[in-house]
C-alpha cells in the first residue's frame, strides 16, 4: 500500500488550491486554470527558470520567484498577476526584441511563434529600450534545417531537448549574457555536426523562427510537439 | 534675391524629389535635373539572408507594387533552384501582375493625372486633386476608385492581403486557386472592361487640348525596351526582352533577361541618388531608353486580347508614339488590357490545378528574375554561397530606367514653360507633370520612405537660386 501523499495547501491570488509538495507554482496554477506566461518552459523538459516571464509575488518574500522552478509550500499565497508584474513582463519582453534582430514580417515563423504571441497576449505594443542590432550569424549548413541567431531568445529548449529526449546533447549554449549562443558539438557548423541525428526536435519545440525547415517562405513554419510526453514516458520506463 | 513660395498640398507622385532649372545670363533655361535625395540600401541589408525569405523582403521595398518585387524576387529564387514552376502557378503569377498594373495604372491615371487632365493644368491648385475630379466628373472619379479597387481586390483574395502578399513564394505560389474566388473575379470583369474603355474614350476627347504639352512632355527619340512574348506581342511575366529604336527598328529580340547586364548599364551622377539605365552598345548618355506603357506598346507587335489589339493598332497608327504624355494614353490600353487577360487566364481549364508548387534545394549560385511592373521591366538579380545565403544583390528598377528621359523631358518642358526668373503655378505644375506621365515610384528605385515634397529651385548662371517652389 502506499504511504498517503501529502496534500499542500496553498492561496493562489487569493483562492485556496490544494498540491502534492513536490509541485510548482506552475504547475497549481495551471491546473486550477489560472494562465502564467512562459517562453522558456515547456511541459516535458526540465524547468530552468530561464526567460523570468513566470515570475510571482510570494508573500513575505523580498524578491520574485519564478512559478516554473519554485516549490509550493504550506500556507504560501501566491499572486500571479499585479500591475507589477505586468509591468516587468512587458519590460522582458521589450529587452528580448531589443537583444536580436527579430523581424516578423519576413520570419518562417510570422502568425506560429510563441514570442509574437506572447508579445501581443502582455501588451507589448511598444519598445522603449534602444535596439542593439547585433551582427549575427545564419547558419544554412545543415542538409534539412537552418538556424537564424537573429531570433533565438536563449530558452535553451532545443538544448533540452536534444540533450533529454533525443539523447544526443548536440545542442549547448557558450559564452554569458548578450553575448550568449547556442551552438553544435565544438562550435562547428550544424551540418558538420558529428552527434545531430536530424532529428529535428529542436526544430519542432523552438519557439520563435529561430531553427527552421529549410526551404520554407515566410510564414509557413509548422510545428508538431505532440511527441514530447510519449517520447519522455518511454524514457522513463527505460531507466 | 532667394524667393521660397510654399504651395501646399502634397503634389501627386511617389518618393522624395526636387528638380532644378538652371538660368543663363539671358534668363532662359540651360539646364534643368530631376534630383532624388534619398536612399535606402536594400540591396546591402539583405545581404546574409537565407534567400527563400527574399520576395518578401523585397517585397517591403514598396507598398505600391509590392507584388512586381514578389514576382521578380520569385522568379529570380526560381533562377537559384533551377526549377521551372508549374504551369498553374505561372498562370497565377501572371494574374496577380496584371491585378497590380491594373490597380497601380488606376492609381496613377485616376488619383495622380486625371485632375491636370479634367481640370487643366493652370486650373487652381486648391482644386486640383481627385475631390475636384469627384466634384468636376464624378463618374471618372467612381470608375478610377473602383478600377484600382478590382486589382488591389484580386491581389487580396489570391494573396490573402492587399499590401505584400506573402502568396508568390519560390518555386510558385503557396496556396491554389479557390474556384469560389475565380468566379468572384470573373463575375466583375464585364463591368471593369466596360470602364476601362469609356475611359479611353473620354481620354481621347480630351488629349486634343493638350497639344503644347504632347509637343514638349519628354518628346524625343530614344529608344525603347520591353518584354514581349515568343510572337512579339505584350507579355508582362516570362517573355523576352525586346528593344526598338525611335524609329520601330528592333535592335535587340528574344534576349533573356537573365543576360540583361550584356545591354544594360547602370551611370551615377553626384547630384541624384537614382542610377541611370544606358543602352550599354550606345554608351551613356547616348544610351537614352525608356520603358514602361509606352515604351511596351512601342516594341510590341500586338496585343494578344481584342479589344486592347483594337486600342493598340490605333495607339500606334502613325508608327512609334515618342511623346511622354502618351504615357496616360499607353497606361489606359494597358488597363484594358489587363483586365482582358485576367479573363482569359481565368477561364483557362487548368487555373484550378493543385499543384502549383517546385521544390527544391539551391541548384544555381546566381539568379535573375524579370518581370514587367507598372513603370517598366523589373530586373532582380542575385549570388548566393553554397548553403542559399544571399551574397550579393542588384536590383534594376524602371524609374532608373527612365531616369536619362525623365531629366531631358524636364529640360524640354522648362525651355518651353519657363521663362525669367519666376515660376509661374501653371510652369511649375507642368514640369511636375512631366514627371509625372513617367508615374516615377522613387521608393522603389532608391528605396526611399515616405511621401513625396517636391521642390523646383530656379537658379541663375552664377549659381545664385532666384527663385523656389515647395510642395508637401
Amino acid at each position: 500500500m502506499k504511504p498517503a501523499e501529502q496534500v499542500t495547501v496553498l492561496k493562489i491570488n487569493g483562492d485556496e488550491v490544494s498540491a502534492h509538495a513536490d509541485q510548482t507554482i506552475l504547475d497549481v496554477a495551471r491546473e486550477n486554470g489560472i494562465e502564467i506566461p512562459t517562453l522558456c518552459y515547456l511541459e516535458n523538459l526540465t524547468e530552468v527558470g530561464g526567460c523570468r516571464l513566470c515570475l510571482v509575488e510570494i508573500k513575505g518574500a523580498a524578491k520574485l520567484q519564478p512559478a516554473c522552478v519554485t516549490r509550493v509550500r504550506e500556507g504560501m499565497e501566491v499572486a500571479t498577476h499585479s500591475s507589477r508584474l505586468d509591468t516587468y513582463r512587458r519590460k522582458i519582453l521589450e529587452l528580448i526584441f531589443t537583444e536580436r534582430n527579430h523581424i516578423c514580417s519576413v520570419c518562417v515563423a510570422n502568425g506560429n511563434c510563441d514570442l509574437q504571441d506572447m508579445a501581443a497576449a502582455l501588451g507589448m505594443d511598444h519598445v522603449t529600450y534602444p535596439y542593439l542590432n547585433p551582427s549575427v550569424p545564419v547558419d544554412l549548413s545543415h542538409e534539412l534545417f537552418g538556424i537564424d541567431q537573429n531570433r533565438c531568445i536563449l530558452c535553451t529548449r532545443c538544448v533540452r531537448v536534444c540533450a533529454e529526449i533525443e539523447g544526443a546533447h548536440t545542442w549547448d549554449v557558450r559564452n554569458s549574457g548578450i553575448n550568449s549562443r547556442v551552438f553544435t558539438d565544438f562550435n562547428e557548423p550544424w551540418g558538420e555536426s558529428q552527434t545531430c541525428t536530424n532529428c529535428g526536435k529542436c526544430v519542432n519545440v523552438c519557439p520563435t523562427g529561430a531553427l527552421f525547415k529549410k526551404g520554407k517562405a515566410v510564414g509557413e513554419r509548422t510545428r508538431q510537439i505532440d511527441f514530447l510526453p510519449y517520447l519522455k514516458t518511454m524514457r522513463e520506463e527505460l531507466k | 534675391m532667394t524667393k521660397t513660395i510654399m504651395i501646399d498640398p502634397v503634389t501627386r507622385i511617389e518618393g522624395h524629389a526636387k528638380i532644378t532649372i538652371e538660368l543663363d545670363e539671358r534668363g532662359e533655361v540651360s539646364d534643368a535635373h530631376f534630383h532624388v535625395t534619398q536612399v535606402r540600401g536594400f540591396e546591402k541589408l539583405c545581404e546574409g539572408r537565407p534567400f527563400q525569405e527574399m520576395p518578401s523582403l523585397m517585397a517591403r521595398i514598396c507598398g505600391i507594387c509590392p507584388v512586381s518585387h514578389l514576382l521578380a524576387s520569385a522568379t529570380a529564387c526560381d533562377a537559384l533552384m533551377a526549377v521551372r514552376i508549374p504551369q498553374t502557378a505561372l498562370f497565377l503569377r501572371r494574374v496577380m501582375n496584371l491585378a497590380q498594373i491594373v490597380q497601380s495604372h488606376a492609381l496613377s491615371f485616376f488619383y495622380l493625372s486625371s485632375p491636370d487632365l479634367l481640370l487643366g493644368m493652370d486650373s487652381n491648385s486648391a482644386e486640383r486633386n481627385l475631390i475636384g475630379v469627384l466634384q468636376a466628373n464624378p463618374q471618372l472619379a467612381r470608375d478610377g476608385i473602383r478600377l484600382r479597387q478590382f486589382g488591389q481586390q484580386i491581389i487580396e483574395s489570391l494573396g490573402g492581403k492587399r499590401i505584400h502578399p506573402g502568396w508568390i513564394v519560390p518555386g510558385g505560389v503557396s496556396e491554389p486557386l479557390d474556384v469560389k474566388k475565380r468566379d468572384a473575379i470573373l463575375a466583375e470583369t464585364p463591368e471593369m472592361l466596360e470602364i476601362a474603355q469609356r475611359t479611353l474614350t473620354w481620354f481621347k476627347t480630351v488629349m486634343s487640348d493638350y497639344h503644347e504639352e504632347i509637343e514638349t512632355f519628354a518628346n524625343f527619340p530614344s529608344l525603347y525596351m520591353g518584354l514581349v512574348n515568343d510572337e512579339g506581342k505584350l507579355s508582362y511575366y516570362s517573355g523576352k526582352l525586346r528593344i526598338a529604336d525611335a524609329s520601330g527598328r528592333i535592335l535587340v529580340d528574344h534576349h533573356n533577361p537573365e543576360e540583361y547586364s550584356e545591354l544594360i548599364g547602370e551611370a551615377v551622377e553626384p547630384w541624384s541618388y537614382l542610377k541611370s539605365a544606358y543602352y550599354i552598345p550606345y554608351g551613356y548618355p547616348e544610351g537614352i531608353y525608356r520603358v514602361g506603357p509606352l515604351a511596351r506598346l512601342n516594341v510590341a507587335n500586338g496585343a494578344r486580347t481584342e479589344r486592347a489589339d483594337r486600342e493598340w493598332r490605333e495607339f500606334r497608327q502613325h508608327g512609334v508614339v515618342s511623346s511622354s504624355f502618351h504615357y496616360h494614353y499607353a497606361r489606359l490600353i494597358e488597363i484594358l488590357y489587363g483586365i482582358e487577360r485576367i479573363e482569359q487566364i481565368l477561364s483557362h481549364p487548368k487555373i484550378l490545378s493543385k499543384h502549383v508548387r517546385a521544390d527544391a534545394k539551391p541548384n544555381n549560385f546566381e539568379g535573375v528574375g524579370a518581370a514587367e511592373a507598372p513603370r517598366g521591366t523589373l530586373f532582380h538579380h542575385y549570388k548566393i554561397d553554397e548553403h542559399g545565403l544571399i551574397t550579393w544583390v542588384n536590383l534594376i528598377i524602371a524609374t532608373g530606367q527612365n531616369n536619362l528621359a525623365m531629366n531631358r523631358g524636364v529640360l524640354q518642358a522648362a525651355r518651353r514653360f519657363v521663362h525669367g526668373e519666376r515660376i509661374e503655378e501653371g510652369a511649375l505644375n507642368r514640369v511636375e507633370a512631366v514627371i509625372r506621365a513617367f508615374d516615377p515610384c522613387l521608393s522603389c528605385s532608391t528605396h526611399a520612405a515616405g511621401q513625396m515634397p517636391l521642390e523646383i529651385q530656379l537658379a541663375r548662371a552664377d549659381g545664385v537660386v532666384v527663385d523656389r517652389v515647395m510642395r508637401g
